[in-house]
């Protein structure tokens, strides 16, 4: 596996990989003109699709799939929303591409604005990016200067405008019609859906939203090829019919304690036992794994036995978790108390649950409110049979919610109560000696040790 | 024609309706709860209180799939086929659970809350909830906060449905009402400086489902199970709102909107939410009083005798002007002119003044407020037109008092705001005979030789038609105060019939005598008749 060439990361290193100069070099851009003046959108659309191309942003939606969805020969704009709201803690790829290779990013989302025949693209940028800003802004103003943004790009005939747009530090705005409420300027709501977002989404006109990592990929692909871009990852499963594959490379960011915590590319299905002993050099210190988060806090977590689950979008969902997500591997090893990681990540949904839908804004508070009475020493064991049923009805999954946000606090609360609920329990006995066996109903308390 | 399966029954829906769940489900005799929901508002589906489960029947099979999880009965279409089932562990149990964390940021404080009652809140709790308290409770605040001159807000009540949010934005227009922070610790709120202050501000509160949107005017002034409530009309304007008045013992508490598609939809305004103060105004004329000196010496009059005593004044008082006021009802109208024509044959019938304000106000939402302050200008425009071909306005009565044509004249008045000056006035005073009836003291009625109270919007019983030709009947809801006769009671009394007022009879009679008010002889349903579309359909 270490043999693997990098392909999206190939200029990270490199002297003044951000430019377009050295972009070309490489040879960028190319593609994309060769392909805009042999091919028809609906080609290029026909070449993501047979790639396997599956978005990088967390559901793994096939993006060549999401693109059909829009409109047949629809008499007003298609917008096309570029995801770089990358906020799932431990989660770092798109900041990579955008700081070292941006080029390959806009490059990606010009061919596929040539796909969807958008000619406005949006990039929503996370506040608290302001290196890839200002890569960013670099890059599309050079690439304006070359012809390669604004109108009749390359002769071509067709016309695309890129804005660059920073949000306001929140969560929620990587969800995509957050981002788009965000986008027009509104309170980052989820909206319901259908419509879908292809049928009505930016300003109620069809728009499609794609994360920066897919947007790279686009640009491989149409360097490179949809075989070689096949012969990548793990080919769909012939048993079952809804698997669409995991094909290509994937950007694994790789953080928590490992011994060398990075961004690395592998192709897909790479197991978390091989990220993190071969590129990661192993847990730090030389102690063990106690649980890995396979893809963002919000995909819950494995065990240390279950570390040799590939990496691809269908293997953490065997072993319990919601997905692969964003493919953000956190380590936590055995001196961790499971209890604070849990409380760790209930504090952080119930700070950035939107606060649209009942169960999510106050199933989000009432976990953190209960591990946070658990760690004053005041839990009872009755406390995991309510986090458990919280983490079972709330999301989008049982119909709760609007969106994902909840599926993703629900999933860690549900993942650490099942897999070391005797820790859970062995903590509440130690810790509230007299009290743990109690089911009466929590009186108020002016202060349960917040802090 | 369409077939929607509630819980086994089958409904049928019209062809082209575009319905949600709750609202066919509704029909099939099936509440599924709600809080966010409003069908004047905008669909966000946030309370998720409305949760069910739905499937499809195969038209052609009859098989029926049901879908994997729960959906909100309000975002969900209801089309031919679609099955709803509303009573599953499933469906209940996700109720339980929206109930029970609705309640863990809200303060239960019940029994000092406006609301409790015909609060959302407890009643789907009651039905709904469970008993157990399994959560963690936060201290109880009770924290207010100002919004706006009519409306407060007990902010930790809010259940965060957002229906003020959106009615500020997508009815009024004038987006005062906001969101903010973020999660649990989410609060709706004005922005500095802008309070919620626009003309129909009063619904915010009629729209929430609990006690957090408080009412200014109605806040701690009466328990809502000791009010009755009586169906009314909005005598404000010419809209002709369809309300509800809610009283006990005889005293007005609010006005609440009720719905009705055709005038208000769901919406009142404020100048009508609030504009009945002066039935209650200590200044209102109470007693029937007969000039008997000219430094404006009255003695009382008992009711009994003014019918008799009123007549031979008038009989003998020479040519007689009636002004009939857009404030009665046509009933009243329709009567006083026979009591006018019974007693000088040639009485020339008026329509009386008719106050105007501004211009028609209209809202994003749709809804008019109207120039026009007299809710019966049209009602009594035709009735006046069953007696007198010639139609005469209000200046031209006051023009031909001041030219002497008559020597006698009977002013209905009734207008809650003060409507005519000294000058206007003065003419009336050369006349023999002047019965003013009105609610205040006025220029006019200093000059009266009888001096006659009238009743108020809520006292009155009767038909009003509304600027769009809308009729709608409604009765009294509350009795005049003492010493104060309806003008219906007079004036059928003074046509000597028998037994006590019945508008109904006098309805009856109108409707055989005229063809553009026939529509009122049939039965009248609570959102009125539209008297132009019987019009087409007779002619």
């Amino acid at each position: 596996m270490t043999t693997f060439q990098p392909v999206l990361l190939e200029a990270v290193g490199v002297a003044g990989s951000h430019t377009l100069a050295s972009y070309r070099s490489r040879g960028g851009y190319a593609p994309l003109e060769r392909l805009l003046k042999e091919k028809q959108p609906a080609d290029v659309i026909e070449l993501v699709k047979s790639s396997g191309l599956r978005g990088r942003g967390g559901a793994g939606f096939p993006t060549g799939l999401k693109w059909t969805f829009l409109p047949k020969d629809h008499p007003g704009p298609i917008y096309l929303c570029i995801n770089a709201d990358e906020s799932e803690p431990g989660t770092f790829n798109n900041r990579i591409l955008m700081e070292d290779d941006p080029h390959q990013v806009i490059e990606g989302i010009i061919l596929s604005a040539y796909a969807t025949r958008a000619t406005t693209a949006y990039l929503y940028l996370r506040y608290e990016y302001p290196q890839s800003w200002d890569r960013l802004q670099g890059a599309i103003d050079e690439a304006y200067a070359a012809g390669l943004l604004g109108k009749n790009i390359q002769g071509s005939g067709f016309s695309l405008d890129l804005y660059l747009h920073r949000g306001a530090a929140a969560y929620i705005c990587g969800e995509e019609t957050g981002l788009i409420e965000s986008l027009e300027g509104k309170r980052a709501w989820p909206r319901i859906k259908p419509p879908f977002p292809a049928i009505e989404g930016l300003f109620r006109k069809p728009t499609v939203v794609n994360n920066i990592e897919t947007m790279a990929c686009v640009a491989q692909i149409a360097r490179r090829g949809v075989d070689w871009f096949r012969s990548i990852g793990v080919p769909a499963d012939p048993n079952n019919p809804r698997d669409p594959g995991s094909y290509g490379p994937k950007l694994y960011c790789l953080s928590g304690h490992v011994e060398r915590p990075g961004c690395y590319e592998a192709p897909l299905g790479i197991t978390a036992r091989q990220l993190i002993d071969g590129h990661g050099g192993g847990v730090w210190k030389g102690r063990k794994a106690k649980a890995v988060i396979p893809g963002g806090i919000s995909m819950g977590l494995l065990t240390e036995a279950e570390l040799d689950t590939p990496l691809d979008f269908a293997g953490p969902g065997k072993v319990g978790c919601l997905g692969l997500g964003t493919a953000a591997v956190v380590v936590i090893d055995e001196t961790v108390s499971i209890v604070d990681f849990l409380h760790n990540s209930c504090r952080f949904f119930a700070h950035e649950s939107c606060g649209q839908c009942t169960p999510c804004r106050e199933g989000t508070a009432w976990s953190l409110r209960m591990l946070e009475r658990i760690r004053a020493g005041k839990g009872r064991l009755k406390d995991l049979d309510l986090l458990a049923e919280i983490g079972n009805t709330m999301g989008m999954m049982p119909g709760s919610t609007i969106c994902g946000l909840a599926d993703g606090a629900a999933w860690p609360i549900k993942n650490a109560i099942k897999k070391f609920r005797g820790e859970f329990e062995d903590y509440i006995k130690r810790t509230n000696p007299s009290g743990w066996m109690v089911t009466d109903p929590v009186p108020a308390l002016p202060i349960v040790g917040a802090h | 024609m369409p077939t929607v399966i509630v819980d086994g029954k089958e409904i049928e829906i019209g062809a082209h309706e575009r319905l949600n769940c709750i609202e066919v489900a509704r029909r099939a005799g099936v509440e599924i709860p709600h809080y966010c929901w409003h069908p004047g508002l905008s669909v966000v589906a946030s309370c998720r209180m409305c949760l069910i489960e739905t499937g499809t029947r195969d038209a052609a099979t009859g098989k029926i799939t049901m879908m994997p999880k729960l959906v909100p009965g309000c975002q969900t279409p209801a089309k031919d086929g679609t099955v709803i089932v509303t009573d599953t562990a499933l469906v209940k149990d996700s109720r339980a659970r929206v109930e029970e964390a609705l309640l863990i940021d809200h303060p239960i404080d019940c029994s000092i809350c406006d609301k409790a009652g015909e609060c959302l809140l407890q009643d789907y709790h009651f039905e709904h909830g469970q008993a157990e308290r399994r959560t963690d409770l936060n201290p109880f605040h009770s924290r207010r906060r100002d919004v706006g001159p009519t409306v407060t807000l007990f902010v930790d009540r809010c259940i965060m449905c957002t229906r003020c949010v959106r009615f500020t934005r997508e009815v009024s227009g004038t987006s005062e009402l906001m969101v903010v922070n973020r999660g649990s610790k989410e609060e709706i709120s004005v922005f500095p400086g802008y309070p919620l202050d626009n003309k129909l501000s009063g619904n915010v509160v009629d729209l929430c489902p609990v006690g957090a949107l408080g009412d200014k005017d109605f806040l701690y002034q009466q328990r809502v199970w000791f009010l009755k409530r009586e169906s009314n009309v909005c005598g404000g304007c010419s809209a002709g709102c369809s309300i509800v008045t809610e009283h006990n013992q005889d005293t007005v508490y609010r006005l609440k909107p009720r719905e009705n598609p055709h005038v208000n939809k769901w919406w009142i305004c404020d100048d009508g939410r609030y504009g009945w103060h002066h039935l209650h105004d200590p200044a209102r004329l109470l007693s029937a009083g007969r000039l008997v000196s000219s430094n404006d010496d009255r003695e009382a009059v008992e009711w009994s005798d003014v019918t008799t005593r009123l007549r031979q004044e008038l009989s003998g008082a020479g040519r007689l002007a009636v002004a009939v006021s857009p404030m009665l009802t046509i009933e009243e109208a329709w009567m006083l002119c026979a009591v006018a024509r019974s007693i000088d044959q040639q009485a020339a019938l008026f329509v009386g003044h008719v106050p105007v304000s501004g211009e028609d106000e209209s809202f994003p939402g749709g809804f008019t407020i109207r120039a026009e302050k007299c809710p019966n200008r049209r009602g009594v425009e035709a009735v006046v037109a069953l007696f007198q071909s010639e139609e005469r306005s209000w200046s031209d009565l006051v023009a031909a008092v001041g030219a002497g044509e008559f020597d006698s004249a009977w002013i209905t008045a009734g207008y809650p705001h003060a409507w005519i000056d000294d000058t206007t006035a003065a003419p009336f005073g050369r006349l023999r005979a002047l019965v003013v009836q009105d609610l205040f003291e006025s220029p006019l009625s200093k000059l009266a030789t009888w001096r006659l109270p009238a009743a108020g919007f809520a006292e009155r019983a009767g038909t009003w038609v509304n600027a769009a030709h809308r009729a709608q009947v409604f009765a009294a809801a509350v009795r005049a105060p003492a010493g104060v006769w309806p003008e219906g009671r007079l004036y059928w009394n003074m046509l000597g019939r028998r037994g006590l007022y019945d508008p109904a009879a006098v309805r009856r009679q109108i409707a055989e005598s005229s063809a553009t008010l026939a529509a009122l002889g049939g039965e009248i349903p609570a959102v009125g008749v539209d008297l132009r579309i019987d019009q087409i359909a007779s002619s």
